[in-house]
């Protein structure tokens, strides 16, 4: 009986030593990828147990933690209503968080490697670590502008500065209080959420960086004369046939020109011409010559295919492959399959500005500890080269005539050169254009890039205009940022 | 230490006196000093709950402390009289375990804002000193455990009646989908509990007389010697009542725990290592079956394997609570967040079934390998009180007893940790639980009377 028994003794050693063993790879091995479960509400209950950091517009607080008397020890709390939720997102207690509240959720939740010994020693001194504050580059007089301008149309605008790649205003609409879904009365906020799904409108969705992406239209004009001129292919002069309706190779429908005729009075129409009148036909023919692979090289210089961070993720903007001679010649003024977010259109326009130097757009001016100390401040840095100087330089010119006699007129101001460019982009028949502007200001040395996108026609059906609509928009924010 | 008791007839009252302050204080003194170092951390874990969860101290900790400690001692004295050679270290370390439940159960109060005779710890610590009281019962009533193997068929019965009595209509309940209690008016109980301890003194005193027919060998076949097919009743009965539990009272824990306990003796028993051979191909066949038939079974086994599925953890009766157990366990990584400073509440039973991944993310790694060690140490007593039985029937009475306690622990860990499957068991002496703690504390009675006897033995006292 006795080797019985022993043989038990070890079973049992076994059996115990799978349970040191199991306990050992949860609450070691595994512990990381269990804390960032979305569904681990502990992560959510220990960040509010700490006092998270503020977020910072100029010296003012737009999101702050304020004690309460409930079990999550602090409440957060949002200045501004809508106005600056595109950027801060939102901090809940049941439906996660999003924005820069995520984005940014271990610096403001004290987390960061940054603030390690600021952890050590509230772990020693049994106090709560407070998390570090993020002072943003969003300007508030700005933010309000660009919100203002856009008033009830759903849409976006950024202004950032090209030289540097700071967000100077973020705006998206329609928005939400993000007030209404930090409350800590699960019900109410889950009530919140649900009608803002539900709503038509979607206005959790971030418009500016990470919504669903929209046709481009004329604005990716930019993009392919960037390419046709930086490849080295043509030059601004380069010439093109000028037929009045074009049919598609292999294809029985055909395009025109989006005033219906030519594109001005001649058989044949230069580049620079083309851009400034913003026609489709000879862009078509300008594409076919470059080719998908030269397009699809420039546009990811650009950033296309790449999720940036501002710190917030941008969806991808897409440049399809694998396109017939018909789908590239669509692609080539914005149609077809391509997509882009309206910061897209900002770095591909900032490029252009800033002498062909892409910088990487950011909203985080910098991190600041609990005693507002900096721990971290942000450099301009460069996201990529995508053109060379004299193609920026030739392209600024013709987004300068774009205003100044073009088809972006509604941009201009007075005594400023303006460059700018304008979309009018065509979502399927029928269905209401999606408006756009692209530009800068002033020209020759630029202080900012304004993108507008608005939805839906601006409500104008099918004859609202990227110049009708977007433009004045774009115009009245740059006004904004100039007379700073 | 060999001066015969039997002599006292012989000796002055003062001589006797003194033999019995003398000969057995040793054991029982160092036992004294153990129970007061349990009581002393099971204190300061109470306070640091309280200073944890809610910044000040509260009265109601002292009325748990002392109220454990005064019925603990009880214990203690009552063994210096009646079991004066019994193992010194089992009452420390089951003090231990059971004043950390209480700690943890008082720590998931405060987070569920319960008080009064609200309390789940104060339940827990009336339960605790009925438990201590039938145990003191057990060892003052048996003095000598021989007299229970008379009793086996007896206890045959009691066990079957006991394991049975839930799905009797009107008294038994199902809590959780699993019926397994029975509600007598005031008080709910689950019998099974009880049941196996008796199914224990059963299966040992049968084993002891029927091992020599069940070591015969059989045909050889496969390589190995198969058990004679009419050798095949006993163990295929205990398999139909495991499945039994397992189809009508939809308890796999409850199941799993007697057909292992039932295996092990056997193969103590008989020495032969088929036995486990033939019993787990039917419990496995057993459990195969039924997890494609039962719906529970099967559900347990996906929430098991797919744990972090979306569909999984949403569904009802799945995965949710084994994976906010494991958000406990990681919460606490290797130090813990400390007493009253994480968020065990979350998990659903939190105070019960997952009282270990409450401890898990309270105290940490590093408090989960201390509770471990204290059921191993405890374990090791056991064993050990089985290696130097007196007797074969106390042999397999102790390492039955023993690895029940074994086995449940793993049971439940195993299960809280996804080493197997989730059972419905709760974690011995640290889970809120009536039914649990008297059972646990009998078995403690039990081991305690057998290791006295051992001693009492080996050193000549049981020669007259």
């Amino acid at each position: 009986m006795m080797k019985e028994l022993r043989r038990v003794s070890l079973g049992i050693l076994v059996l115990f030593g799978t349970l040191f063993a199991s306990t050992t790879v949860i609450q070691v091995f595994q512990v990381d990828n269990l804390r960032v479960d979305p569904r681990n509400v502990r992560t959510l209950y220990d960040s509010y147990s700490a006092e998270r950091g503020s977020i910072i517009v100029g010296t003012t607080s737009i999101a702050e933690s304020l004690p309460s008397d409930d079990v999550y020890t602090y409440q957060r709390s949002y200045l501004g209503g809508g106005l600056y939720a595109p950027v801060t997102g939102f901090y809940s207690i049941n439906h996660g968080l999003s924005g820069l509240e995520s984005a940014m959720n271990d610096q403001l939740s004290g987390q960061s490697n940054a603030q390690f010994f600021d952890q050590v020693l509230a772990l020693v001194t049994g106090t709560n670590p407070r998390g570090a504050s993020i002072k943003l580059t969003v300007n508030a007089a700005i933010q309000q502008a660009a919100r203002d301008a856009l008033g009830d149309l759903t849409g976006a605008a950024i202004a950032l500065d090209p030289k540097t790649g700071r967000i100077l205003a973020l705006v998206s609409t329609p928005s939400y209080d993000p007030n209404d879904l930090a409350s800590h009365d699960a019900d109410a906020t889950a009530a919140t959420y649900q009608s803002l799904l539900d709503s038509s409108n979607s206005p959790l969705d971030n418009r500016a960086i990470a919504s669903t992406l929209y046709h481009p239209g004329s604005v990716f004009k930019l993009v392919v004369a960037a390419a046709a001129l930086d490849s080295g292919a043509m030059t601004v002069n380069t010439i093109v046939p000028n037929p009045a309706k074009l049919l598609l190779p292999q294809s029985a429908s055909s395009i025109s020109n989006s005033g219906g005729g030519k594109c001005g009075k001649g058989d044949t129409v230069t580049l620079a011409e083309a851009l400034q009148r913003s026609c489709n036909i000879p862009f078509a023919e300008i594409g076919l010559q470059l080719g998908e692979s030269t397009i699809r090289d420039y546009a990811e210089k650009f950033g296309f295919g790449a999720t940036v961070e501002i710190p917030m993720a941008a969806t991808p903007s897409v440049y399809p492959s694998g396109m017939d001679d018909a789908q590239l010649m669509l692609s080539s003024f914005g149609q077809f399959d391509v997509r882009v977010s309206p910061l897209q259109i900002a770095m591909v326009t900032s490029a252009i500005a800033n002498g062909g130097k892409l910088m990487k757009p950011t909203v985080i001016d910098s991190v600041l500890a609990p005693d507002l100390s900096p721990l971290t401040t942000f450099e301009a840095s460069e996201y990529s080269v995508p053109i060379s100087a004299e193609t920026a330089q030739a392209m600024v010119q013709m987004m300068v005539n774009n205003v100044k006699s073009g088809v972006a007129s509604n941009a201009a101001i007075r005594g400023v050169a303006v460059a700018g460019k304008t979309g009018t982009a065509e979502n399927g028949d029928g269905q209401p254009y999606t408006l756009w502007f692209t530009g800068f200001a002033p020209a020759e040395d630029p202080r900012v890039v304004v993108v507008v996108v608005v939805e839906n026609g601006g409500g104008l059906g099918l004859r609202g205009t990227g110049n009708g609509v977007a433009a004045p928009i774009a115009r009245t924010i740059m006004k904004a940022v100039l007379s700073q | 230490m060999s001066a015969p008791l039997s002599n006292l007839e012989n000796t002055t009252i003062t001589e006797q006196l003194l033999l019995r302050l003398k000969i057995p204080t040793k054991l029982r003194n160092l036992e004294a000093v153990l129970i007061l170092f349990a009581m002393v951390i099971t204190s300061f874990a109470l306070a640091l709950v309280d200073l944890g969860a809610t910044g000040k101290l509260n009265v109601a900790i002292i009325g748990l402390s002392l109220g454990l400690g005064v019925i603990v001692l009880a214990l203690h004295l009552a063994l210096r009289f009646v079991a004066r050679d019994a193992d010194p270290l089992i009452l420390p370390i089951v003090t231990l375990l059971n004043g950390l439940g209480i700690a943890m159960i008082h720590r998931l109060d405060i987070a569920n804002g319960l008080t009064g005779w609200q309390s789940q710890a104060t339940r827990q610590m009336v339960w605790t000193a009925i438990a201590i009281v039938v145990a003191i019962a057990v060892i003052v009533i048996v003095r000598n455990h021989r007299v229970l193997q008379r009793y086996r068929y007896l206890w045959m019965a009691a066990g079957i009646f006991l394991l049975l009595l839930p799905l009797v209509p009107f008294i038994g309940v199902t809590i959780n989908g699993a019926r397994l209690w029975v509600n007598l008016g005031i008080v709910s109980f689950q019998p099974g509990e009880i049941g196996k301890i008796a199914l224990a003194l059963f299966f040992a005193g049968y084993l002891v007389t029927a091992r020599d027919s069940l070591s015969m060998v059989g045909k050889k076949f496969l390589g190995v010697r198969w058990p004679q097919l009419k050798d095949l009743g006993p163990i295929f009965v205990v398999w139909m009542v495991a499945m039994m539990v397992l189809i009508f009272q939809r308890d796999m824990g409850t199941s799993l725990l007697y057909f292992g306990l039932f295996l092990v003796l056997m193969y103590v028993a008989t020495g032969r290592a088929i036995w486990f051979v033939v019993g787990g191909g039917l419990f496995g066949a057993g459990a195969f079956v039924a997890s494609r038939f039962l719906t529970y079974v099967e559900g347990r086994f996906t929430a098991w394997l797919d744990s972090f599925n979306p569909a999984v953890y949403e569904a009802i009766g799945g995965s949710y609570q084994l994976v906010q157990g494991l958000f406990g366990f990681a919460s606490g990584g290797v130090i813990g967040t400390g007493f009253g400073a994480g968020h065990p509440g979350i998990v659903p039973l939190a105070e019960s079934d997952y009282i270990v991944a409450s401890l898990g993310e309270e105290l940490g790694l590093v408090g989960i390998f201390a509770i471990l060690s204290l059921y191993l140490l405890f374990i090791s007593r056991g064993m050990r009180i089985g290696i130097n039985g007196a007797d074969d029937f106390g042999r397999l009475l102790a390492v039955g007893l023993t690895f029940v306690i074994a086995l449940q622990v793993f049971i439940v860990i195993g299960g809280v940790t996804r080493v197997i499957p989730v059972t419905g068991l709760t974690t011995p002496f640290l889970a809120a639980g009536g039914s649990s703690l008297v059972a646990n504390w009998i078995i403690v009675a039990l081991l305690l009377r057998l290791s006295d006897t051992v001693r009492h033995q080996r050193d000549g006292g049981d020669a007259a």
